[in-house]
């Protein structure tokens, strides 16, 4: 054995004992190891940074020029066109508020859903828990919200709407669209592994899911327009957490009208659900993984 | 405390492989599919029909604590899926392992690295990625570029780099990894000779610290220069564990035809080899008899048959003979002779055999290898083998055979030795 002095670095956590066996049926999530992993987390997540916008002219500029395009688009069709109304918050503001957490939220979705995919090579080389793949790639979309939160708060300041002390709830608006994303990357990245038909899956659902999400017209239009002002069927509606996240995020910031704690109520409840159903899913899939890619 | 690091306990994976047959071969049958999704979605259940493969089955041993392990075996016995089980890449469909310490990977050198980010970057994610801590990394940064060699390019990215600068920085991190359990796979086949120089010498010095190192190799001479025991993998189990000198042996001596003749069917012929075409390669002793025990005594004949489906100018035929360690013995040409050379410069189409004897009292006894080569100088090599048959030699009746310890070297030949008294 060599002098302890000549290895300074071996880090001395006691010798511990891994039993390695099959896995049945529903397991644990295994939380240790996820703890254990931490710093990998963060290094994954600060390479998907570093990487995103490496080979492109523009560079993090996209971080801004994607929604500020989005945004003259959706004011164009939805507001001139369609002829929706904004209240009294001028149309870019509105629409630029909500593609922010909006973008936030599909970009993670779609990155989370393709992670374990574009990550094959290092699942059959090496363990780790898998699950830090797609929640890494969730966190990393961060940036581009910081930059875009930015480009908000200016415009608020030429468009003349003060910050409130509301805007302390900000990040729990954002907290609520990464674990939505999360929860539906989980179950869509391990699906992924087995049928690639996900890839394909993918742009409907995150289009279909921007439509029936309140980015380009207010809640109250959903009632009025839609449902004739009945609100049978408005809890249905309320399923989809991203009209929590949407609404409050803009409520926060523009003073649009509150959804309602009803709205919130369901929106956090089902963005939960979503995430603990895709973690126990992934969890059950995450032993086949190495044999599938 | 368990005195081993690893115990593995009738271990076994099954893989699933083919194509599913009749898939949703009409809508409907899509469409019934589709509504049985959510089902087989939650219960982990993948396409039927399934069909299986074991790629280990039963496996069961003990590795002590500091021990260096080879584990040799041929493409398919299990080897890579053993490695991948131990270091928890993947699970066992059965039986269990019970791995103490902490378990350091090298099933690939490189894993993880990113081409867009420099090298500096690189080693800290690669650290990450085999399981090192951020502290570990930083204290150990400057050493793992020195030893790589890439110094001044540490901050450009490692697209940019040539291969083996590549190579060397990923082998880099994983050499400064410090687990209690190395488990290497085939790493070295890749890379210069100066680098699995390196990589072996990194390798030896783990093992000098007192870990547990699994080490697989195709190359038997790191094997036994690294490993003190080994365990031979056969179709996904374990069929010898000895001090690894025999354990090479072992392994050397099975898998190659026994029988002391190889015969080719013509879909083993690699479309490549053509116009040249291998019939059998088979060994005869001094009787004509075709046999694998030979003595060492006895002129030992080699004959080897092909066909020519066109006419080749300058072919030349061989055969290597080699030791069952791998190191070569000798390699002949059966036009090496002027007469032959000049005689066979060109040959027509038509079916051949080039024969020769190895003679009498030369070689020493123990398991051989014979291989095949066809070629033209600097023109083509249209068949390569060196692995294509194994035979044995007994020494009784070999110059020195009145003293019964064995002897060095591969050769033992009667060197007309004149003894005069002045």
């Amino acid at each position: 054995m060599t002098d302890k002095s000549d290895l300074p670095l071996i880090i001395e956590e006691p010798a511990e004992t891994i039993l390695l066996k099959p896995s049945k049926g529903w397991i644990s999530l295994n939380l240790k190891d996820l703890w254990r992993f931490r710093e990998l987390a963060f290094f994954l997540t600060w390479r998907d940074i570093k990487v995103r916008y490496k080979q492109t002219i523009l560079g993090a500029a996209w971080a801004i020029i994607q929604p500020l395009l989005q945004m003259v688009v959706f004011t164009f069709l939805f507001n001139r066109i369609g002829q929706i109304s904004t209240g009294d918050v001028p149309e870019e503001l509105f629409s630029f508020a909500a593609l922010l957490p909006w973008n936030l939220f599909q970009k993670a979705l779609q990155d989370a859903s393709r992670s374990l995919v574009s990550n094959r090579s290092m699942i059959t080389k090496v363990y780790f828990p898998r699950m830090l793949v797609p929640f890494s790639t969730v966190l990393s979309g961060i940036v581009d919200f910081a930059i875009g939160f930015v480009i908000l708060m200016l415009m608020m300041a030429y468009f003349g709407f003060p910050l409130t002390t509301a805007i302390w709830s900000v990040p729990l608006f954002l907290t609520m669209a990464l674990i939505t994303a999360l929860g539906v990357g989980l179950w869509l990245s391990a699906i992924n592994l087995h049928y690639r038909d996900v890839g394909y899956f993918l742009p409907f659902l995150t289009q279909l899911w921007m439509f029936i999400t309140p980015i380009a017209y207010p809640l109250s239009e959903v009632t009025e327009t839609l449902l004739g002002g009945s609100t049978q069927y408005l809890y249905l509606f309320y399923l989809n957490p991203m009209v929590a996240v949407v609404e409050g995020f803009r409520s926060t910031l523009l003073g649009t009208p509150f959804p309602g704690w009803d709205v919130i109520g369901i929106g956090v409840g089902m963005s939960i659900f979503i995430l603990i159903s895709g973690l126990f899913y992934f969890r059950r899939m995450e032993r086949t993984f190495a044999d599938m890619v | 405390m368990s005195e081993y690091s690893i115990q593995v306990e009738n271990i076994g994976k099954r893989y699933r492989i083919g194509v599913e047959s009749n898939d949703s071969p009409t809508l409907r049958d899509a469409l019934t599919n589709l509504g049985r999704l959510p089902k087989k979605l939650l219960r982990g259940e993948l396409r039927l029909p399934k069909e299986y493969i074991w790629a280990l089955r039963d496996i069961s041993f003990n590795v002590k604590k500091g021990q260096v392990l080879g584990i040799i075996g041929g493409n398919g016995a299990g080897k890579s899926t053993l490695l991948k089980l131990l270091s928890r890449v993947t699970e066992p469909t059965e039986g269990f392992a019970k791995v103490t310490g902490r378990v350091g990977a090298l099933l690939e050198v490189g894993t993880g690295f990113h081409p867009e980010l420099s090298g500096r970057e690189n080693i800290y994610l690669n650290g990450a990625v085999l399981g090192m801590k951020r502290k570990e990394i930083i204290t150990k940064f400057d050493e793992i570029v020195d030893f790589s060699g890439v110094g001044k390019f540490i901050d450009t990215p490692v697209k940019r780099y040539s291969s083996g600068m590549y190579l060397r920085l990923a082998f880099s991190v994983a050499a400064h990894l410090e687990p209690d359990i190395l488990v290497v796979d085939e790493v070295l086949a890749v890379g210069d000779a100066e680098f699995q120089r390196k990589c072996l010498g990194k390798m030896n010095e783990v093992a000098q610290q007192g870990r547990t190192v699994l080490f697989v190799s195709h190359d038997m001479s790191a094997i036994l220069r690294l490993t003190e025991e080994a365990i031979v993998l056969e179709k996904g189990k374990v069929t010898f564990r000895d001090i690894t000198s025999k354990a090479v042996d072992h392994y050397m001596a099975s898998g190659y035809s026994q029988s002391g003749e190889r015969i080719w069917r013509p879909d083993e012929v690699p479309a490549t080899a053509a116009p040249f075409k291998p019939l059998a390669l088979r060994i005869l002793n001094e009787q004509g008899i075709v046999n694998n025990n030979m003595r060492s005594s006895e002129p030992i004949n080699v004959e080897f048959e092909y066909e020519l489906s066109e006419a080749l100018q300058g072919l030349r035929l061989g055969i290597y003979l080699l030791t069952s360690r791998g190191e070569f013995v000798f390699t002949s040409f059966d036009t090496d002779s002027q007469q032959n050379y000049e005689k066979f410069g060109m040959r027509n189409e038509g079916k051949y055999m080039s024969r020769c004897q190895i003679p009498a009292d030369l070689l020493n006894e123990g398991q051989f290898i014979l291989g095949v080569n066809a070629s033209s100088y600097r023109v083509k090599r249209y068949f390569h083998d060196d692995h294509t048959l194994s035979f044995s030699v007994d020494g009784s009746g070999a110059p020195g055979k009145q003293w019964a310890e064995s002897r060095l070297g591969p050769i033992r030949p009667d060197l007309n030795w004149q003894i005069k008294e002045f």
